[in-house]
């Protein structure tokens, strides 16, 4: 694609840029943000509130960033005294009806207006007025309006209209006594509405779900990848005193853009679980690690490993996994739970997935077979190895068939009576690893929490296991771990943690067309 | 004039000629007073050839912004491929005008040919007359008219036998003043909440349904026939002072005055002369304090500013005001300025759409202050605060309905103040100090709480 | 007046769906037929319910929400049920100079309208003010349904109450 370049300054600073850009993408290329509300790059542009006026030399006015395109030559001044009054005029406005309740505003901390204000606005306030004063409404799903902070930007609006193709929110009256509607027999239960929420630059759209359950500075944030299909969005993991109280989208033009839907946002209370394996165990008593490795080698001596594994472990954790089939000459099944697809209309190839795992690809790619019921396959002289599965009650009786069982988990699954080994795992949000998703997309996720008590990172158990039935995996590091898979593994081929990033790369193979 | 009263002998009447008379009316009557031969004439003629006349003639917009008439036509690429739509904007809200409405009512005809002939010339097959959903007598003479001249083949596939198709349709608005803002009334017409569209893109390459659209006021349009009939030298001539500003345009007066109603006059008429002469001037025992000559949206004169002003396009920007829409309100000395500035913003604050932060916000605030100065409670703080104001809702927005709501604020504030001071003054003689916390009396004013 | 409750019966049907169909053949689009279509439900009802939002939604292809948002925005849709008789007096600035407050007043009194934007308890009449009905000249004029009188004054209310059925 040839596309004709832009020059022109910004704030003193050459920026050249595709012909039809925006001022306001124009100048975060030079590193400068310019204030604003109404727009996102990721909603079509509105040009309402009036927060990203620059002074550009020569024009009769101030042009708003977000709808004014760029020309060669334009010098735009984003700080100039014109251009700062106005700002500031648009922010006094902004909050004359706006309360003055950034104290149990769950927005504060992360909040545009209060951004901006800090750094732009008045330090007073010339209202003598009353302020507007509409009561908050719960708009379904997990959604809550509270139309006295709404800045009535109409991301929201947008987002459902012209991104989610659900048109439910409107602009109901005009004036000042605008505010966000709904239509009252449809609530916020679509897909993705929930994405309002992230929308929303102030405090006026709320989730239910975080609701007073944190503030925003105090929250650690992670890097992660969502678990809960196999789209693989991007997500940031946050949490409170070790405990994860929201996912949130994090950026990826090729994957999700800034969009999660609602399933895999609420998909997270489970990384809070208390009732976990904390201790690993042998013949029924918690031991120390060494011995319970030790457990594990002397049960699958001469015996074939019978592995069924969790959709969701790691690239890393899986090829282990691999190893020690190959080593022991078994075999290796994953599941993956099914659920109704539903696309994101208004970007390409986004959609919560039939497939609610984020790593059934990576399965494949490592020789993994996908497999509903593999329990009934299980033949004397196979040990299984679940990793991480709860099997369904009905699965003891071909559980029995096996010459015995090593639990390498999270949890203890209910069907399993007595394992030769139990060994405890971190999970997803306790550990790192990579994921790779429908299209062959490989994407790291960072550790965010601690594994409880003795829990381990999985792949680092599995390493341990694969020396004690004597593969040298010498592995101290993740990291270590997937260079040795991108060696082995051809879809792999050429990938590393720091080539990878934080957004990740699609497999060479996959964009060759070879397949896997 | 023509209605109610008879047209005063310096007023020249061409539009209004028949104002008053119920025959022209219908299409019978209407063709005896030589109706539709200007658009026989102009379907013989091309496009490009009516166009050109047009802009040879000088006229230019008469809803407000004054944009000569021909080059905006000029814009348009007939044969482009493309559906393109003549609007006729007759959603006329600005207060203190009421030309369109007595066009609308004496001459609809006159309206349904200066629609079909601006149509042709511009390519569209298809014209929508949008008009406020007050207008119920008007929207009534209209679809009358055009009952008429479709039964009679004017309109339709073959218009006039000449093949070609015009289609001209009233919409009917429901009350938003901002309607008449030309994207507003697009995104009216198409349906949706009027709301101005940022430009560009400009109607020309991108108006009504994305096509390529014109977009005229209903006085602009009616003259266009004449022109066609007449020349565009004989309506040039029609100048009183510079040759930007040509033909006849109508006044609506009203206020306190003596004859109030529609004035036609030839631009460049001496303002002095319109009121006194042709308006008769004040009502018994009164005296003239202030006018404000464009409808609602421009800067309010003085009397001293009006009297010397020339009545054309240049000559109000001159007298530090605009011609607008021609509407002329009209107040004397028993009226407060502040007062009639509160109930313009008032206008403002209740016709604003709210897209802007500015316009939304800003319509209201001023409002609530001027009305607590009004009722006695105001500060000189808060005059700082309207003007101030003022200048964050000019020329920041989306259209201008902001800046129209500043326009009265800033006038009234440079050239009363003090009507404005001595209801503060006023205040300050009372038991209430400057700086305690507010009376909460104040009507329609909320009570402030906890100000600071 | 049809209250919440009651079963919802159609606007477009027979008729009016003929009515509507035909008129949006004048328009590429069916959402420009959205004004036109709230028109004909409120000649009809009076008034604007959500149910036939909801109805003028299916009919042009919208959502209730879309509706909603347009109806809102428009202050000639009524929301909510009015008097038989819904009385317009218009009081922007040149009406306000030459006295339309008392012009309102008189409305009020004479209606037994106790508040603007009350339905008197006949049920009778609703006044409100209205702004600019561009009739400025004519001052003050009033808006009673579809008709605009010209020229009213306090003194000429009772007189023009008297005539309305």
């Amino acid at each position: 694609m040839s596309e004709t370049l832009v020059n022109l300054m910004i704030e003193g600073r050459p920026v050249s840029v595709p012909a039809g850009t925006s001022i306001l993408e124009a100048a975060k290329t030079a590193g400068i943000l310019i204030p604003h509300y109404c727009y996102h790059p990721g909603l079509p542009v509105a040009g309402v509130c009036r927060m990203c006026l620059v002074e550009v030399e020569k024009a009769p006015k101030l042009a708003p960033g977000c709808a004014t395109a760029v020309a060669e030559g334009q010098v735009v001044h984003v700080y100039s005294e014109k251009a700062l009054e106005a700002r500031k005029g648009v922010l006094e406005m902004l909050l004359i009806n706006h309360p003055l309740d950034c104290p149990i505003c769950d927005q504060s901390g992360e909040c545009e207006l209060q951004d901006y204000t800090f750094q732009e606005g008045r330090a007073d306030s010339r209202y003598r007025e009353a302020k507007r004063f509409n009561p908050v409404e719960d708009f379904g799903g997990d959604v809550m309006y509270v139309p006295n902070r709404c800045i009535l930007c109409t991301r929201c609006v947008r987002f459902m209209d012209d991104i989610h193709g659900a048109p439910v929110l409107n602009v109901s009256e005009r004036g000042d006594r605008a505010y966000i509607g709904k239509a009252p027999d449809q609530d916020l239960t679509q897909a993705w509405a929930a994405n309002v929420v992230d929308l929303c630059p102030v405090g006026a759209l709320l989730s239910k779900d975080f609701l007073n359950k944190a503030r925003a500075w105090e929250l650690d944030r992670t890097a992660s990848v969502c678990t809960g299909c196999s789209q693989g969005c991007n997500v940031t993991l946050e949490l409170r005193d070790q405990q994860v109280v929201r996912i949130r989208p994090r950026g990826n033009t090729d994957v999700n853009k800034f969009f999660m839907c609602d399933h895999g946002r609420m998909n997270y209370k489970w990384m809070n679980r208390v009732d976990r394996l904390e201790a690993p165990m042998a013949g029924g008593s918690m031991v120390d690690w060494e011995v319970a490795i030790e457990a594990a080698a002397k049960a699958l001596k001469g015996k074939r490993a019978f592995v069924v594994a969790n959709a969701n472990l790691s690239n890393e954790t899986l090829f282990l996994l691999k190893r020690l089939i190959a080593k022991t000459g078994g075999s290796g099944y994953f599941n993956v739970p099914q659920g109704e697809e539903a696309p994101l209309p208004g970007v390409p190839d986004l959609a919560l997935r039939a497939d609610r795992a984020a790593n059934g690809t990576g399965a494949e790619w490592l020789g993994f077979k996908r497999d509903a019921k593999p329990l009934s396959y299980i033949k004397p002289g196979d040990v299984a190895v679940l990793v991480d599965v709860a099997p369904h009650a009905a699965a003891g009786e071909a559980l029995g068939r096996a010459d015995a069982i090593i639990v390498i988990g999270t949890a203890m699954p209910a069907v399993v009576t007595a394992a030769a080994a139990v060994l405890p795992i971190a999970n997803v949000a306790e550990e790192e690893g990579t994921l790779t998703n429908l299209r062959g997309r490989v994407q790291r996720f960072l550790q965010a929490k601690a594994a409880p008590g003795m829990a381990r990172p999985s792949w680092f158990v599995l390493a341990d296991v694969l020396n004690a039935v004597g593969d040298t995996a010498g592995y101290l590091t993740a990291n270590a771990v997937f260079d040795a898979l991108a060696k082995a593994e051809q879809p792999f081929a050429g990938m590393s943690y720091d080539a990878l990033a934080l957004t990740g790369t699609e497999s060479a193979s996959v964009r060759a067309g070879v397949g896997a | 004039m023509g209605y109610p009263q008879k047209s005063h002998p310096r007023e020249t009447p061409v539009l209004s000629k028949h104002f008053g008379n119920g025959d022209a009316r219908t299409l019978d009557g209407w063709k005896k007073l030589g109706g539709y031969k200007a658009l026989e004439q102009a379907l013989q003629m091309t496009p490009a050839q009516i166009v050109e006349i047009v802009k040879a003639s000088g006229l230019r917009g008469r809803g407000g912004a004054g944009f000569p008439t021909g080059v905006k036509w000029s814009f348009m690429k007939p044969g482009d491929g493309k559906p393109h739509y003549l609007l006729c904007n007759a959603d006329e809200s600005e207060p203190g005008t009421f030309k369109d409405r007595e066009i609308m009512r004496w001459t609809p005809h006159a309206l349904v040919e200066g629609c079909a002939i601006g149509a042709y010339a511009i390519g569209a097959e298809t014209s929508y007359i949008y008009i406020r959903g007050e207008f119920q007598e008007p929207i009534d003479r209209l679809e009358a008219a055009l009952k008429e001249a479709y039964a009679a083949n004017i309109l339709g596939k073959n218009a006039m036998g000449t093949g070609k198709t015009i289609n001209v349709y009233v919409h009917k608005g429901a009350g938003a003043y901002i309607c008449g803002e030309e994207t507003a009334l697009m995104e009216s017409l198409e349906g949706k909440r009027g709301n101005p569209r940022i430009k560009p893109p400009f109607p020309a390459v991108s108006g009504a349904f994305g096509q390529p659209t014109t977009i005229i006021n209903v006085e602009t349009l009616v003259a266009v026939p004449h022109i066609l009939l007449n020349g565009a030298e004989w309506y040039k001539a029609m100048c009183l002072s510079n040759a930007k500003s040509t033909g006849t345009k109508l006044f609506s007066v009203c206020g306190n005055i003596m004859r109030p109603g529609n004035y036609e006059i030839v631009l460049g008429f001496p303002f002095k002369d319109f009121l006194y002469d042709l308006c008769g001037g004040p009502t018994a025992g009164r005296h003239f304090k202030a006018i404000i000559p464009g409808g609602a949206s421009v800067p309010i004169q003085t009397m001293d500013e009006a009297e010397a002003t020339l009545m054309d396009y240049e000559g109000f920007v001159a007298q530090g005001t605009m011609l607008g829409s021609g509407g002329v309100i009209v107040f004397d000395d028993a009226q407060s300025i502040p007062r009639q500035v509160a109930r313009l913003t008032r206008f403002f604050a209740h016709e604003s759409c709210g897209q802007c932060t500015q316009c939304r916000e800003g319509t209201s605030w001023t409002t609530r202050i001027l009305d607590r100065i009004v009722a006695g409670h105001g500060t000189y703080e808060d005059l700082d605060t309207l003007l101030e104001m003022a200048e964050n809702m000019t020329g920041k927005t989306i259209c201008v309905l902001s800046d129209s709501c500043a326009a009265p604020v800033v006038s009234g504030l440079q050239k009363f103040r003090h009507e404005f001071e001595a209801l503060i003054t006023g205040k300050k003689s009372s038991t209430v100090a400057v700086g305690s916390p507010l009376p909460g009396a104040a009507s329609k004013s909320p009570v402030s709480v906890g100000a600071a | 007046m049809s209250a919440h409750t009651e079963p919802y019966a159609p606007v477009f049907v027979g008729k009016r769906k003929e009515e509507i169909e035909t008129l949006l053949q004048r328009y590429p689009t069916k959402m420009a037929g959205l004004l036109p279509a709230l028109w004909m439900v409120q000649e009809d009802r009076g008034w604007v319910s959500e149910q036939a939002m909801t109805e003028v939604a299916a009919v042009l292809e919208l959502t209730p929400a879309y509706v909603k948002g347009v109806v809102s925005f428009y202050t000639m849709y009524h929301q909510h049920p009015v008097g038989k008789h819904f009385i317009q007096v218009c009081t922007t600035s040149p009406c306000l100079c030459n006295g339309a407050d008392k012009v309102v007043n008189a409305f009020l009194e004479h209606t037994g309208c106790k508040e603007l934007g009350i339905t008197s308890p006949d049920g009778r009449f609703t006044v409100i003010e209205v702004e600019c009905l561009g009739a400025c000249g004519f001052s003050t004029p009033v808006q009673i349904n579809a008709d605009t009188i010209e020229n009213v004054t306090p003194d000429k209310v009772p007189v023009i109450l008297a005539g309305l059925k």
